[in-house]
């Protein structure tokens, strides 16, 4: 298990692929039920979330999927209608009390969890070092250490030359810069970060989507993101989660969810298109995932085999050495005929589906020959 | 009537004024700026909501804010008198202006204080920020320039309805109008005094907005307006020049 704040060299999707860490965020039956008018809306509906600790957690939907609700449920800022939230251990249900109020206990543990937003939230009469220096005041740490620690924050964002600037005079990425170090002030484990990309454009969202792993990879920041755009998922999760209607519809690691026949988020995550071409021929969606997709396997299969492969459509990222995606090939010659070629695919511990008309019932056959 | 017997009439009627004017103001702010955040707080969503807290300082306010001013003076002579031991005078007459400032003054500060980013209140909390943290740290700062203007819309309405001071013989400029440049034709005396409350309230109100403005202008997204820049720009060069000296 490794310590909360010492740097984890070399965590990579692959390393937090077969980690089974401590949950550091657990929700149980989390539901949320707004009602206004005499009219119930379910914002949340039973979601069970397990965030391990160290890795980056997406939650993707559409908006008025829940995704909102659920990440401000995590450290309270919505009471959930039921259900429990435990972070880090503790269970913050339990110490929120009836009333809509925070007690001493409940703020406590919210200052150990970071949180960034959509639009910044930054207090616009104070300069990009005293926004940053809020959280510590909050917690009542002293002058002088507030703004050394405000500055070494600052110098880890790369924002060390801004700390006199007042956040109007900077630019929508170096405001979330100022957010990030801002919630990291408080030393937290956790950091939520509620579409914190949305509001940016695609280059100055590649450097934040950089940061928030480098801090994760750094610090063992555990990082918990909602979004609605496939690309954060794709750029810096280990796991993640789809919701719609407030439920979590699809849940694991990317690894996981590539491995799941059907799965939407690896569809959406590893888009592969491509009519075949001709009536006969097979056409198949080859996924790329874990330990065993080290080897060359096409080039491998078409010298073994002598066939010609084409490649229709892939979306394959390398990330620590592997392979993990997916690709769509098309082989010459009906099912019946690519039998063989396909099962060495699959000794080599890929997953096949063979994609076309005929639906999945020649498919079962292959799998039944294959097991053979 | 000659400069001479004018002047010492006016220089009293300033003072008068001045004070009567000062006085309710403070008074108003110190009041008002708890209440009307009180009232964004208890309403419905807000951060300590009571909706019958809400409701009653609400309804005050309201009661407060449509009673004409003359008549709120004359009703509060019994509190004036518990207070000050007097009905009549200048002293007197602060009671009333500030309780009439009160309802005027706070809601205005609910209107400025609502318009706080709710993302603002929400980040402290967020950090673990207690409710009077938020108000101490976020929705009394933010919301400063907008509280400025406000201050200084108080300060005019309290000058205006100082006019009616008179009545209960609270003296000021209103009070020398009506008497001298009404009552007695001294039509003089009464454009000097229109002349005087008209340059105040211009300075005032220039005050009030360039105090707004500066401290707006670092929140602002296109920096401080030109003529601002201009101003600091000789600041900066002036304090070249003493420390060149």
């Amino acid at each position: 298990m490794p310590k909360p704040h010492a740097p984890v060299p070399g965590h990579t999707h692959a390393r937090a692929l077969d980690s089974d860490g401590n949950p550091v965020i657990t929700t149980s039956g989390l539901t949320k039920v707004y009602r206004s008018r005499g009219r119930e809306v379910t914002a949340l509906d039973g979601v069970d979330l397990h965030v391990r600790e160290g890795e980056v957690y997406g939650v993707i939907g559409q908006s008025g999927a829940g995704k909102s609700s659920l990440i401000r449920c995590v450290n309270l800022l919505e009471r959930p209608t039921s259900g429990t939230v435990t972070v880090a251990g503790q269970d913050l249900t339990a110490l929120a009390g009836r009333g809509p109020r925070a007690g001493r206990e409940l703020r406590q543990a919210r200052s150990r969890v970071g949180m960034v937003f959509q639009h910044f939230n930054l207090l616009s009469t104070r300069t990009v070092q005293d926004n940053v220096e809020l959280p510590l005041e909050i917690l009542g740490t002293s002058g002088k250490e507030r703004s050394r620690r405000a500055l070494e924050l600052l110098d880890l964002v790369g924002l060390a030359d801004k700390a006199k600037a007042f956040p109007a005079q900077l630019s929508g990425g170096q405001k979330q810069r100022v957010g990030i170090a801002r919630a990291l002030a408080g030393d937290p484990k956790v950091l939520l970060s509620d579409e914190a990309t949305s509001a940016l454009d695609p280059e100055t969202t590649r450097s934040i989507l950089q940061l928030l792993r480098d801090l994760n990879r750094q610090l063992g920041l555990t990082v918990l993101l909602i979004t609605h755009e496939m690309d954060v998922v794709k750029s810096i999760c280990d796991s993640a989660a789809l919701m719609e209607r407030g439920r979590i519809v699809e849940h694991g690691t990317v690894s996981e969810l590539l491995a799941t026949p059907g799965s939407e988020l690896a569809a959406a995550l590893f888009p592969v298109s491509g009519e075949r071409t001709g009536d006969d021929r097979t056409v198949l969606d080859v996924t790329f995932h874990g330990e065993a997709a080290t080897q060359p396997v096409i080039s491998q299969l078409a010298r073994t085999y002598n066939v010609d492969i084409s490649i229709l459509g892939a979306a394959i990222d390398t990330v620590g050495g592997l392979q993990i995606g997916r690709m769509r090939i098309e082989l010459p010659g009906r099912y019946e005929d690519n039998v063989v070629p396909i099962g060495f695919l699959r000794e080599r511990g890929l997953q096949i589906d063979v994609v076309g008309d005929e639906g999945r019932g020649p498919e079962s056959v292959l799998v039944k020959e294959g097991a053979k | 009537m000659t400069w001479s017997e004018m002047q010492p009439l006016l220089s009293q009627a300033c003072t008068d004024t001045l004070t009567m004017v000062v006085w309710s103001t403070l008074i108003a702010v110190a009041v008002g700026l708890p209440l009307g955040v009180l009232l964004v707080l208890t309403d419905r969503g807000g951060l300590v909501q009571n909706v019958v807290v809400n409701k009653v300082i609400g309804q005050i306010v309201n009661v407060g804010r449509s009673m004409p001013f003359i008549i709120l003076m004359v009703a509060l002579m019994t509190f004036t008198r518990w207070v000050t031991g007097t009905t009549i005078g200048t002293t007197a007459a602060i009671v009333p202006l500030a309780i009439g400032g009160i309802p005027f003054f706070a809601r205005l500060v609910e209107t400025a204080v609502r318009e706080v980013d709710n993302g603002l209140v929400e980040a402290v909390q967020s950090m673990g920020g207690s409710t009077w943290t938020i108000v101490r740290k976020v929705l009394v700062p933010e919301a400063l320039p907008s509280l400025i203007a406000s201050t200084t819309t108080t300060i005019i309405a309290l000058i205006g309805y100082s006019a009616m001071a008179g009545t209960v013989g609270g003296g000021g400029l209103g009070d020398l109008a009506v008497r001298y440049g009404y009552q007695r034709f001294e039509t003089q005396m009464m454009w000097i005094t229109v002349a005087i409350l008209a340059v105040a309230i211009s300075l005032i109100q220039f005050a009030g907005d360039f105090a707004a403005r500066s401290l707006h202008s670092r929140g602002a997204r296109s920096g401080p307006a030109p003529r601002l820049r201009l101003l600091k720009a000789k600041e900066s060069a002036a304090a070249d020049v003493s420390k060149a000296a």
